[in-house]
Order: structure tokens, then sequence, then C-alpha cells
């Protein structure tokens, strides 16, 4: 498996599926996609890269633990759904809000920011699964 | 009540609370003199609530609170009646006296603070307590008292008799708080009301329910074990271990009585009936002989006292389910009596003790000139406990005796025991506030002198109002007792009982008592020599007994969990697979609802037909792979197919993801094989395989079908519908199944990522583990198989 074509091409196409990750991620709401499967697909770019590159890239890419990242989705979750506390609606309304950039209307949401803690908890989760089972004594 | 009071009130109720949080600090700040201030938190509220004296002793009834959860019909609310007032009075005064005393007594203890705080936690609790209105609240206040007095006790956690005490202690007031929820919520359900004071208006109705000996057999349950009535009394001696303020705050004073107070406050419900003043005068009595006999057999002065508590709550059940007039003044009366000495005679063993280095009433004698105040302070209690006039002690065994009073059978027993266990009492009394002091010099490890101020404050104060509380009964009783027996009679009751003695029957029993207490105490070293020999004849107690039973469980559960978890993957795996098959197959076979066949499409496309073919084969793949790498690599073409499947007809939202779950399955379950080091090929023997077989058949088989039958039952689209109506329009979404699974389900995802993040956590854990009990890797491959072999799958044991 560990060609050097496959070594070569590992990054790039890990960075392509990330930034995929990310696409699918945030067109979720309104087309096919969402936090799960964006999760999903960076958990297999990071699988990819680990398996072209070894573990300790991967963890040195990540910067930092994956059960961090995992974490901090849920922290970003859990918030999402706080926030509609502050303005006295039940828990997890879903707000809104359009600022405007450079002319340009951006929706932002504390729904998008829950899709955003559902994605970094699945690639956490999964990546640090992934990168435990592959053999460390290297 | 009016907004400031009832701000005040919620205040007071809050102090202690503030007060623990602040004691470690100020403690690290001022050592053993943070007793100072810290005091000043039970006194404020001492004051506070004497405040009400006026206004309870008018018969009036307090009362405020606020909605905590309206939605449940929950509140926090308070009810201060004479009887609560009482306690919250005692809670708070002798509490001050004992912060003070604690600063004395556990001078430069490196845990003081963490003393401070959890004694000021207890008053919070116990203040809760006796003032819920609220079922909730006194469920709650009732088990963060055992909690706090768990802490308490095990204080010294380093010795495992403490760390014993402190669990037995917790398990039985703990589980008797338990009986104690079961019996509000039957309560509820009778009534209808979840609030103390509304419940008095049910008294009647509760009476004649069919689960009023539920009802009462639950609160018995729960009180008895508060209270150490035989046969639970068996803790409270063993809670000594803890520190001497505990015990004279906690175990003589307060939390003891939370059973009693619980039983006065439902006397006028459930009281009255055959069951009530059957088993209520039963119990208190025996216990209250139990009590004072073994009192007698100790040595040790607080295990004497302790013991001596305990008869003193059994006496005061007694009285409660006689339930008479009198027999309700003499409850209300000795139950302040009792908490003014014995918490003062508890606090002098403490000072003895800490002064001398020892509590053995044999090695001791003659401190009396060493320490003049403690010995006086000692016998004044011991008067009142021993019920002499003119202290308080002695108008409550008056009235004791004048409740008693009658020609009837049990009367005389109950008068009989009464008798002979304050005469006990009386004996015991005396050997604790006089031994110690008088007759020759006894060496003792310490050289004695009296303590300081911080510590003979208490038991000084204490007594000295055990004999103003006598003396001025007369402006005393209109105050605290009187409204003390209205609460508890449920209507006025008149307590006017005066320090001067009379002739009467009583007076003859009292002076009975104080003969008979004088004769045991002359002979005590004898008297105790029988008690012992008596105990010893019986040989076995409910000690003991609570030991059996904590053993007995924990090998009981030792064997369900061998039984249940035998540490074999391959039992896991079989026991869950064949409970899917049942759950999916014995529904349909029981309800009769099989599927129909499915009827074969008409106008499949060539191309969904090549997609099924492939599932097939790659299932076909599965089964015949010649090693386990491969069928992996089938399984994932499999779910391809399916993955396929969705997208063709319409469900890309669930394609996409089955095609990521379906690559990360392949990648993750090669990579087990090669970190469990797995036997690449499936070495099962056909006897196995064959059982194996047909439960995965089973299961396959019961989803087939059960997933068609699901299919083939009308369809409601009224969600449907709702989700398609409203996705864009509310929650400004066009894929529905992103806005169901982020904003409308959104608090199931945050449950379902919690799993995921929790799963993740878990296995991460187990490989760890494996990890640090295998060998290093390097070493482990060549050098050791013997310790881990390659393992069958099937065969892999679970450590």
């Amino acid at each position: 498996m560990n060609t050097v074509i496959f070594r070569t091409l590992a990054p790039f196409l890990t960075a392509l599926m990330l930034l995929f990750s990310l696409f699918v991620l945030l067109r979720g709401h309104n087309e096919p996609g969402g936090g799960f499967i964006g999760g999903l697909i960076a958990a297999s770019a990071l699988a990819i890269y680990g398996i072209a590159r070894g573990i300790r890239p991967v963890r040195h890419a990540l910067w930092f633990h994956p059960m961090t990242i995992a974490a901090t989705g849920l922290f970003l979750a859990c918030l999402a759904g706080l926030v509609s506390m502050v303005a006295a609606v039940p828990f997890m309304t879903g707000l809104w809000i359009y600022p405007s950039l450079f002319g340009v209307e951006i929706p932002l949401s504390t729904v998008m920011l829950f899709d955003f803690g559902v994605y970094l908890v699945v690639v956490g989760a999964i990546t640090s699964i992934a990168l435990a089972l592959e053999r460390e004594d290297f | 009540m009016q907004p400031g009071t009832m701000v005040m009130t919620f205040a007071a109720f809050c102090l202690p609370f503030l007060g623990a949080a602040a004691a470690p600090a100020l403690t690290r700040l001022l050592g053993h003199r943070a007793a100072w201030p810290l005091a000043l938190f039970p006194a404020a509220i001492f004051l506070h609530f004497a405040g009400f004296l006026p206004e309870v002793g008018r018969g009036e009834v307090v009362t405020g609170g606020f909605a905590w959860v309206p939605s449940y019909n929950v509140s926090f609310s308070w009810l201060i009646d004479g009887l609560s007032l009482a306690f919250l009075l005692l809670i708070s005064g002798i509490g001050t006296l004992i912060v003070l005393y604690s600063g004395g007594y556990l001078k430069d203890h490196p845990h003081q603070g963490r003393f401070f705080a959890f004694i000021l936690m207890f008053m919070g609790a116990m203040l809760g307590l006796v003032a819920s209105d609220s079922f909730l609240m006194l469920f709650v206040f009732w088990e963060l008292t055992s909690i706090t007095s768990f802490l308490l006790i095990g204080f010294d956690h380093a010795r495992e008799a403490a760390r014993r005490a402190a669990l037995q202690a917790l398990i039985v007031t703990g589980g008797g708080g338990l009986l104690l929820l079961a019996g509000l919520l039957v309560l509820w359900n009778v009534t209808g009301v979840t609030q103390l004071s509304l419940l008095l208006a049910f008294g009647a109705e509760v009476r004649a329910s069919p689960f009023y000996l539920a009802i009462l057999l639950l609160m018995l349950g729960g009180a008895f074990t508060k209270s150490a009535q035989f046969p639970f009394h068996f803790w409270l001696p063993n809670a000594m271990e803890a520190p001497t303020p505990v015990s004279a705050y906690l175990h003589s004073a307060t939390m003891v009585k939370a059973g009693v107070y619980l039983l006065m406050r439902l006397n006028p419900v459930l009281g009255g009936t055959t069951p009530w003043e059957t088993i209520l005068p039963a119990f208190g009595g025996l216990t209250l002989l139990v009590g004072a006999v073994l009192a007698i057999r100790q040595t040790d002065l607080k295990l004497m006292l302790a013991y001596t508590t305990v008869a003193s709550l059994g006496l005061l059940v007694m009285l409660t389910g006689l339930g008479s007039e009198h027999a309700v003044a003499a409850a209300a009366l000795y139950l302040v009596a009792h908490s003014l000495f014995k918490g003062a005679l508890f606090m002098v063993a403490g000072i003895v003790d800490h002064e001398t280095g020892t509590r053995h009433i044999t090695g001791l004698g003659g401190l009396g000139r060493a320490m003049p105040i403690t010995f006086a302070a000692a016998v004044l209690a011991a008067l009142s406990m021993g019920g002499l006039p003119p202290f308080f002690g002695f108008l409550a065994k008056e009235e004791v005796y004048a409740a008693l009073e009658g020609d009837s059978l049990r009367s005389v027993a109950f008068t009989l025991a009464a008798v002979a266990g304050n005469a006990l009492m009386f004996a015991v009394a005396f050997a604790v506030a006089l031994k110690p002091f008088l007759g020759a010099r006894v060496e003792t490890p310490k050289a004695p002198h009296e303590g300081p101020l911080l510590l003979w404050l208490g038991p000084l104060v204490l007594a000295a109002c055990g004999l103003a509380a006598g003396l001025f009964s007369a402006a005393v009783h209109p105050l605290l007792s009187s409204p003390l027996a209205s609460a508890m009679a449920g209507a006025p009751t008149t307590v006017d009982i005066g320090p001067v003695p009379h002739a009467s029957l009583a007076l003859l029993l009292s002076a009975v008592t104080i003969a008979l207490g004088v004769a045991v105490f002359v002979a005590l070293d004898r008297a105790r020599a029988a008690a012992d020999r008596l105990v010893a004849d019986i040989g076995w107690g409910p000690d003991r007994g609570f030991d059996q039973v904590i053993s007995g469980l924990v090998r009981l559960g030792h064997r369900l969990a061998r039984w249940l978890q035998p540490g074999l993957m391959e039992v896991y795996l079989t026991v869950t697979f064949v409970v899917v098959a049942l759950a999916l197959l014995v529904p349909l076979a029981w309800y009769d609802e099989w599927p129909r066949p499915p009827l074969w499409p008409a106008d499949a496309q060539f191309h969904e037909l090549a997609v099924m073919a492939l599932a097939l084969i790659g299932v076909g793949g599965v089964l015949t792979a010649s090693n386990r790498l491969n069928s992996i690599l089938a399984l994932g073409i499999q779910g391809f197919s399916v993955a396929l499947l969705f997208l063709l007809f319409g469900a890309p939202d669930l394609a996409f993801t089955q095609f990521m779950v379906e690559t990360l399955s392949v990648v993750i379950l090669t990579l087990v094989m090669t970190r469990l080091r797995l036997q690449p090929r499936d070495a099962r023997p056909l006897a196995q395989k064959l059982p194996d077989a047909a439960i995965a058949i089973a299961c396959g088989l019961g989803f087939s079908l059960y997933l068609l039958r699901v299919t083939q039952s009308r369809f409601d689209p009224v969600l449907t519908d709702f989700f398609n109506l409203y996705s864009k329009a509310i929650a400004h979404g066009a894929n529905v199944v992103n806005v169901i699974i982020v904003d409308f389900r959104g608090t199931d995802t945050l449950g379902e990522i919690a799993v995921v993040m929790i799963t993740g956590l878990a296995i991460l854990s187990l490989i760890r583990i494996r990890k640090s009990t295998t060998a290093p890797a390097g070493s482990a491959a060549e050098g050791k198989p013997a310790m881990r072999p390659a393992v069958n799958v099937g065969k892999e044991k679970q450590r």
C-alpha cells in the first residue's frame, strides 16, 4: 500500500477531502450534507493520511489530541443550545443573525454552530479510535 | 409573612452553607480562633428565629417560600409552627455553642477548616429538614443530614473503625430515608397534596385509607432508623467514632431527633389509631430498656452517653405513640430537656477526654479540683438528666409519669419500663458527672487541667439553660413548650407544670426512680458486670447482624457479577445476538404479524438489478472468503451497493453517510484485525460454526421480516408533511434531513454526539488497557508467545 505514488498524493488528497468535508458541512442545511457526513469525510481523509504516512505525522498535523477536538465539538454543540437561554426562548431554539460582509448577507445561526459541533465530535472520536488502533510501535 | 421577613428567613436557611463555604479559608487565616466569627452564623440564625417566638406563641403558623419547579408543583416552602420553631432554636442555639466548642476541641487539627465546613453544612441540612413544608424538601434535607453525618463520623478517615461506623450510619439512615420517600409518595397519592401544612386537613382520610398501614410502616422505617430505635439502634453507639462535638451535636441533640420530629409532625395525621398506639410505644419502650441496660454496661464515657441517648429516643417515641395530652406535653418537655443536658454531658466527656487523654470511667478520678468549671457543668447537666427539681429535666419526668398514670395493664407496664429506664439513666448521668471528678486522683495519660474558655463555655451554657428553663418555666411554657405540644397534638394544648414538687403519684414515682438510680449508682460495678453477662449470654446483636447482611450482599453481588459477566467475549456476543433475534422474531410470531411475501417489482431497471446483484455478490464473498481481510472487503462491497440503492431511490443524505460509514468500517475493522493480531483465517470448528450460523441467520431473517412488515403497514405521513411544510418556513433550511438533525430534533442529536464521544473515550481506554497490560510490542511479537498467543476472534477473552 505504501507506494511512492500513494505517499506523494496522500497529503493533497487529504487536504482536498478536508476542504470538501467543510463544504459538505456548510451546504448541509439546504442540500445533501451536514455535520455527520462532513465529519465522516474528514475522518476518512485523516485515515488516508495515516495509512500513507504513519500516525506521527497525523498527530503532528492535528496539533490537538483528537479527543480534545471531539470534546470541543460537544462543548460547542451545548453552547449552541444554551445561547437560547440568553434570548429567553426554550433550549435549542435556532437563532439566526444576518450580518452583511462586503455587501453580501451571510446567514449565521446557532444551528450552524451546532452542526459544526457535530462535525468536530465525529471527526475527533473516529480519528482518535483509528489512530489508537494503528500500531504505535514505530 | 411580610416580604422582608421572608427574604430574611430564606437567607437564614442559606446562611449555614455560606458559612461552610467560608470556613476553610477563615480557618487558614485565623486558626482555631475562626470559631468566633463562624459562630456568628448560627447565632444570627438563632436570633432571627427567636423573633418568631411571640408570633408562634400566640398559636400562629409562619409559612413562606416560593415555587421551585412549578411544572411539577414542587415548592421551596417552609412551615414554622411550635414544633419547627423549637427544633430550629435548638439546632441553631446548640449549633452556636458547638462551633465554639469545636474551635477548642480540634485546635491545631490539620483539617479543622473542613470540620467547620461539614458541621455548618449539617446545620443547614437539619434546619431545612425541620422547617420543610414540601415533601420533596423534607426528603432532600433528610438525606442531606445522613450524608453530612457520614462525612462527620468518618472525619477521622484514617481509622478503619471510623470508616466502618460512617458507612454503617449512612446505610442505615440513608436506607431509612428511602423508606421515607416511599411513604411520602404513597401519602401524596392518597391525599394529592405535597405539603405538610396541607396534609393536616387530610388526617381522617389518610387514617381511613386502605394504604394507611403501608404509609405508617414506611414512615416508621424512616423514623426508627434515623432515631436509632431498636433494632436499628446499633449505628448510634458506633457513630461515637466521630469527634466529640459531632457526638454532642448530631448524635444527641439534633440529627437523631429527626425521626422523632417526623413522628411528632405526623402525629395529628397518622396518630391515634391502634397500630400507631401499639407499634410506637412497644418499640419505644423496648428501645428505652435496651438502651439503658447497654448504657450501664459501658465504661467509655461517650458510649455510656450514647446508649442513654438511644434510651431517651425510645422514651420520646413511646410518648409520641401514647398520644394523650399529658404524653404529648411530656414528649415536648423531654425533647428540649434532653437536648440541653445530653449535649452538655457529651461536651463534658469530650473535655475530660481532651484534657486527660482518656475517657474510660475506670481510669478517671479526682479531676474536680483541676477542672472546677467542667465539673460544675457536668453536675448541673446530670441533675437535669436525673430529673431533680428545679431542673427542666424534672418537669419532663413529672409529666412523663403523669402521662403514664392509669390502672390498665398497659399503663402499668409502660410505667414500669419508664421507671426502670429512668433509674438506669439516672445512674449513668451521675456516673458520668461524678465518677471522673470525685474520689482519689487516678493517673491519666495527660496531666489534667481546666480546658480553655472555648471548651467549657458550651456545656456550661447548656447546663445553665436546663436550670433556667426549669426555674422560669412559667415564662418558657407559653413561648416554647405549649406551642410545641400544640403542634404535636394538632390542637391547642397548654403545658403548665411548674418546678415546685407537689404531692402526686408522679412525684412518688420520681422518688422511686431516684432511689433506684442511687442504688444502681452505688453498685455500678456490679450492675455493669450483670449487664455484661446478660449481653454475653445473648451473644448475637444487630451490629453483628448488620455485618452479616453486608457481607452476604457482597457475596451475592460477586456471584451475580461472575454469572452475568463471565468475561468471555463469545458469550457476550452470543447472548446479544440471540436476544436481538428473539426481540425481532417473537413479537412477529406472537401477534401473528408476519409480512406478506414481497412482490417482484415489474418496473425494475437493469442498473437497479445490477446493484442488487452486486450486493449479493458481496454477501457471497463474505461467506466464501478464504481469509478475514477478504471478507471485510467483501462486506464493504455489500455496504456500498446498499448505499448506491439509497442514492438511486432518492435518499442522497443517507447514501452519502452510508458510503463514509462503510469506508471507515473497512479501515477500522482492518486495523482492529492487525491490532489484535488475529489469525488471518477463521478456524472455528464446525460444531461452533453451525450454532453461530443459526444465530446469524435468525438475526438477519428477523431484520428482513421486520422491515418488510413495517414497510407494508399503512404509512402515516403526518410527520413528513409537517417537516416538509415547516423546514423552510421555520428553520430556514431546504434539506429536511439535516434540519431535523440539527434543529427540530437537535436535543436528540446532542445526546447522540455525547454518546459518540463517550464511546470514543471508552474504546480509547480499552485500547490503552491492552497496551499497558501487554508487553512492549517489539518483545511480545517473538519474546513471549505464551503470554499473548494469537487468538481466535471468537475466543478472545475480555479482561
